[in-house]
């Protein structure tokens, strides 16, 4: 056997390393392809281990660090009207409605235009590639990169004016900053995040469907309402969902124009302060445990409520797509 | 046939409406970089980038510490997420169908929809706290927990579009299975991987809620990253907040070099994906 | 001179419950060419990846009975050693997309981290797509992507790449099922001047191209080995009623 092996390798003209050789080396010194792989497998599995650890651990950071407060205010802590360092009174619903009012706000504003985008680019409206297609998908990339500061920035030197001037008209307070303010900035933020995915999801109707729709003398507005609309329903609502979480969470911008008031919000035109504003606000500054442990309180609502908002979106969005 | 013709009216004036709506949606974009080109350009010049920020009242001053603190803190936060995201990124793509991977797969949800808020919280916690100071430190650890999620789905996604045939081509050769995974299979997919670390990059660069109580701010230059350390985003909120005329033009001009600086990490993310895409 | 150099020995396979091959025994001569033909889904691929241990990354895989690659069962080697012995070819060409051709054919050294001096490398990819019958086409654009070439090239620049291992054994998994008919001449032909230095397996499900290019055939139905011996004599005169009619056409 060992002859045809060298017999071989004459008729191949060039010699090789032989393989039985190269592992009886490697034998001796105690290496083996087997070890490397073993390492490697557990090396990937630590890291992804890793993650699932700190996740965990997130939460368990933000709920040990607030339980003073829960603690001390218990339910209060959710509907109490009064949030006052001074008097140590920490009660976070005017946060809660702040933050609610801005968010629903901000969806509305935000709804025609991501399904007019959508329905744009998902391919309703245009059949190739289109130079206006390419410019409006552009701009909408380019729109979700621009930091939030910079919206925070642009809102405080070109909205609040604007609503100001409004306000004035109109005879309302001219606060100009405010909920109001907050909801158009915040809009403009998450267009670009809603209309990809419902562009994503427009996308996956099938074209049997519209097609069949267009067959039977549909016009387009007729096969978006009563075709595509119904059938992107979930897609949709999901959609929404998890703009509404980035909505929720959203910081800078909200914290520059929202006019940082902790008093309870009279009217859509109020100042006021937000969940995630109060803790921009106020997290750097607060000595006291049970401001700190408040604000954490108010971090530990905003995980699990943002959690459970995109948890619940993901799923909607997979059955979807499987449906589909 | 007047039924028709109301029908067709409605079309007409639906599509109308979604043509204009959608191209609204494009104004805030014009009128921002409108905004902050004209005002940036206004009172941006060399001084700007190599002096230090002058108090209220005196003229001129520059931001080089704020610029210098965003690449180091940007730069921290890479080296600590990078690894783990490219690895757990492995393991997700490898498995897919697998309990453990599923819930990990959850885990990376839950991570990337956490507000950054509340993950400058946690870095308060974990290291301000424990060290006593703001810290560049810390503001790296923040950016690298937003980081993770964004690179770990890039990698699991570019990865396991890789077709199987190329795994079993290097098996077939007998290549140990983590030689595989990191010369065939993470080469193969290498220009996603980038294309996420840069566009994590260009999203963290431009982060500031979770910095307010993490890099804190600080007015001189600073290198050593256990101490508190400017950037680029925290100078744009703090001068912008500020009621002084002088500190609005600084304000501006930092948007303009943190716009520049954020797209252009995006545009070379484009570029890198469309120029280093692997043909199978 | 003939002389055995991979000897199946009762061999069953399969995955989980679902048992695929049934107790197949036969041997394989060196330097000549064997087919296994059998109609699709009869186990054939299953066996060709059960010889370089190929099989066992299907979820799910089993085995029993012994492979032995000159006398040594390779399922008590290590897989990876097997498998630098006994080169593999697969259905459809799957040369790596991020290396030139040139590192393709070198890929086996580069990918197992095996240094190679400068010379050893131009005079193994010299000889290995010399010998794949490639070097002609690519000698000028040694340097681009494989993926730049043909579906009938790529395939061999796959067997370049698997010769250049300097193998024992060469597994052809239905080589040509996804290539126009000239690609497939070139392939059928080159099998024929390969066979002076490599003993080779090939899978097919093509009768017409077993009997065109094989010395041995092995017919499997419903994995179990039906008929195994020189094609001359299984195309004229099968011993077996089955295969009789699966060379006739009446199934498969």
């Amino acid at each position: 056997m060992e002859n045809n092996k060298q017999q071989n390798n004459k008729t191949i003209c060039h010699t090789n390393p032989d393989w039985s050789w190269f592992a009886r080396v490697k034998a001796a010194f105690g290496i083996n392809d087997i070890m490397p792989d073993f390492i490697f497998k557990k090396i990937v599995l630590i890291c992804g281990l890793f993650i699932l650890v700190m996740t965990v651990m997130i939460l368990i950071s933000l709920i040990a660090n607030s339980i003073p407060s829960f603690k001390t205010f218990g339910i209060k802590f959710f509907i109490g009207k009064v949030w006052d360092p001074v008097f140590e009174q920490y009660g976070t619903l005017p946060f809660i409605v702040g933050t609610l009012l801005t968010s629903f706000l901000a969806l509305t504003i935000t709804i025609p235009f991501s399904l007019a985008i959508s329905l744009y680019l998902g391919g309703e409206f245009i059949k190739e590639k289109s130079f206006f297609a390419g410019f409006l998908k552009n701009s909408i990339d380019l729109l979700s990169g621009i930091p939030s500061v910079v919206y925070g920035f642009f809102g405080l030197f070109l909205i609040v004016p604007i609503v100001r001037y409004i306000q004035i008209k109109t005879g309302i307070e001219p606060y100009g900053v405010g909920i109001f303010t907050a909801s158009i900035v915040l809009s403009i933020m998450i267009i670009p995040f809603s209309a990809s995915l419902g562009r994503e999801v427009i996308e996956m109707v099938p074209a049997e469907i519209k097609e069949a729709g267009y067959s039977l003398g549909a016009t387009r507005f007729e096969v978006i309402r009563h075709i595509i609309l119904p059938y992107c329903k979930s897609g949709i609502t999901a959609g929404i969902l998890l703009a509404l979480g980035r909505a929720i969470g959203e910081t800078m911008a909200v914290t520059m124009v929202i006019g940082n008031s902790n008093m309870m919000p009279k009217n859509i035109f109020s100042p006021a302060n937000t969940m995630a504003s109060i803790i921009a606000n106020e997290f750097a500054e607060a000595i006291k445990d049970l401001h700190f442990s408040s604000l954490i309180g108010i971090g530990v609502v905003l995980f699990i409520v943002t959690t459970v908002i995109s948890i619940a979106g993901k799923i909607i969005i997979r059955k979807f797509a499987i449906h589909s | 046939m007047d039924n028709l013709r109301i029908r067709i009216l409605k079309d007409k004036i639906f599509s109308f409406l979604v043509v204009i709506l959608a191209f609204l949606a494009c104004l805030p974009l014009f009128l921002i970089l409108g905004f902050i080109i004209r005002n940036g350009a206004l009172s941006i010049n060399l001084d700007f980038f190599i002096h230090l920020p002058k108090p209220v009242g005196v003229e001129g001053g520059g931001i080089s510490n704020a610029i210098v603190g965003t690449f180091i803190i940007v730069f921290i936060a890479f080296i600590i997420a990078t690894p783990f995201a490219i690895f757990a990124g492995i393991y997700l793509s490898e498995n897919r169908k697998n309990l453990l991977a599923e819930i990990m797969r959850v885990s990376v949800d839950i991570l990337a929809s956490i507000p950054s808020i509340v993950i400058g919280i946690i870095a308060y916690l974990w290291i301000v706290k424990p060290m006593k100071s703001f810290s560049a430190l810390s503001a790296g650890v923040a950016l690298a927990i937003i980081m993770l999620p964004v690179v770990i789905k890039s990698t699991e996604e570019t990865l396991a579009m890789i077709p199987y045939s190329l795994k079993e081509a290097s098996f077939a050769l007998g290549v140990p299975y983590y030689r595989t995974i990191l010369k065939v299979i993470f080469p193969a997919g290498l220009s996603g991987v980038i294309t996420g670390i840069l566009i994590a990059i260009s999203r963290i660069a431009g982060e500031t809620a979770p910095l307010l109580f993490t890099a804190f701010g600080n007015p001189f230059m600073n290198l050593n990253i256990t101490k508190p350390m400017n950037t680029i985003t925290l100078v744009v909120f703090n001068y912008s907040t500020s009621p002084y005329e002088q500190w609005h033009k600084i304000a501006w001009a930092a948007s303009l070099v943190l716009l520049i600086i954020v797209l252009g990490f995006n545009l070379l993310s484009r570029i890198i994906s469309r120029k280093w895409k692997v043909k199978f | 001179m003939e002389s055995e150099i991979l000897k199946i020995d009762k061999f069953s396979a399969g995955f989980g419950q679902c048992l695929v091959l049934k107790d197949i025994c036969f041997s394989v001569q060196q330097n000549k060419i064997t087919a296994i033909m059998g109609p699709s889904g009869c186990g054939k691929t299953t066996l060709i990846r059960c010889i370089n241990r190929m099989h066992e990354f299907s979820p799910g895989a089993v085995y029993s009975g012994k492979i032995l690659l000159h006398g040594q069962d390779i399922y008590s080697m290590n897989p990876i050693i097997v498998r630098r012995k006994i080169g593999m070819v697969f259905q459809r060409p799957n040369p790596f997309p991020t290396m030139s051709i040139y590192d393709n054919v070198l890929s086996g050294f580069i990918l197992n981290g095996i240094k190679l001096k400068k010379e050893e490398k131009d005079q193994i990819v010299f000889n290995s797509l010399q010998k794949a019958g490639l070097w002609e086409e690519v000698k000028d654009n040694l340097h681009r992507k494989g993926t730049f070439l043909s579906g009938g090239q790529q395939q061999r620049l796959c067997i370049a790449r698997a010769l250049a291992m300097n193998p024992d054994i060469i597994l052809l998994d239905e080589p040509t099922s996804s290539l126009d008919p000239k690609s497939t001449l070139l392939i059928e032909q080159l099998m024929e001047e390969l066979k002076q230095s490599v003993t080779i397996l090939i899978v097919t499900h093509n009768i017409a191209q077993a009997a065109r290019v094989s010395d041995y055939v092995a017919f499997i139905y419903l994995g179990e080995l039906v008929e195994f011996g020189p094609s001359k004599k299984i195309f004229t005169a099968p011993e077996n009623k089955k295969t009789e009619e699966y060379l006739t056409g009446k199934f498969g």
